[in-house]
């Protein structure tokens, strides 16, 4: 899993107009986002990620959101435009994880993302 | 021996891969309410968590016991299942037994058992070949 840190941080809505993304659940997006995982192997994500990492994965099932739970993630970025269903939504807004969808590949998502925040 | 404050089980059902992690989400629940500190709730998740999908990827069905006490945490797994034959291949980062469908649900790469172990201040696992396995786990509360 590729990791980002900066001392200077974005919000979750600054992630948002950055990759032109649906936000699909989360009425708030106030939180500030200090670091950045790509993964698709939630035991990476539980492995490496620290509390309020945002999480950008191709991944779209359950398991996503509840390794967000579990982890104390700020939030989660499908990526590819991917469509995460019903159930795995209203798990999400059951535990006030904000969803974002994105067009974009992993790659591009990535790298847009590193690239703000290296230049803050 | 320190009074326990708090105990309960959660029942885990082998191969319901869209309820897997629920009994996680509620043992994290639990210890937010009970005023755990948070890093020692996310250590208890996270290993609950992996334990909970190996129940669900590989057993029939497993029971996990959480137990509270002012000094830690204590998880007991348990299962009925194939088990594991060897304990030491099973502790190396990136062995796996997982099937592609396991895969796809972001897990069964080899990381559930040494993620566990790296989040638990004990850590004991003990299987018999087809019969179950056995996980117990302690995290202490204080520094």
């Amino acid at each position: 899993m590729a990791t980002l840190t900066n001392q200077k941080t974005m919000t979750l809505a600054d992630i948002r107009d950055l990759l032109g993304a649906e936000v699909l659940c989360g009425d708030d997006l106030s939180a500030q986002v200090e670091r950045v995982g790509a993964a698709d192997l939630m035991s990476d994500v539980l492995a490496l990620s620290t509390p309020g990492m945002l999480l950008l994965t191709g991944l779209v099932s359950e398991q996503v959101i509840r390794t967000a739970i579990v982890a104390d993630l700020c939030g989660v970025v499908f990526v590819r435009g991917k469509k995460p269903g019903d159930s795995i939504l209203s798990l999400a807004r059951e535990a006030k994880i904000p969803v974002l969808r994105t067009p974009l590949t992993m790659f591009e998502t990535a790298g847009l993302v590193y690239g703000a925040l290296a230049r803050r | 021996m320190a009074a326990q404050l708090f105990e309960s089980v959660y029942d885990v059902t082998g191969r319901d891969f869209t309820n897997a992690g629920r009994a996680s989400t509620a043992i994290k629940d639990t210890l937010k309410r009970l005023g755990v500190p948070p890093a020692v709730v996310r250590r208890v998740a996270i290993a609950s968590y992996e334990a909970e999908m190996n129940v669900v990827m590989y057993a029939t069905r497993g029971r996990i016991l959480l137990q509270v006490s002012p000094q830690d945490v204590t998880l007991e797994v348990a299962d009925e299942g194939p088990g594991i034959e060897n304990i030491e291949l099973a502790m190396q980062e990136g062995y796996s037994t997982a099937t592609q469908e396991m895969r796809e649900m972001g897990f069964g790469a080899g990381m559930g058992l040494p993620n566990i172990r790296r989040n638990a201040d004990e850590f004991d696992l003990t299987s018999e070949v087809r019969r179950g396995t056995r996980l117990f786990i302690r995290v202490k509360q204080a520094a």
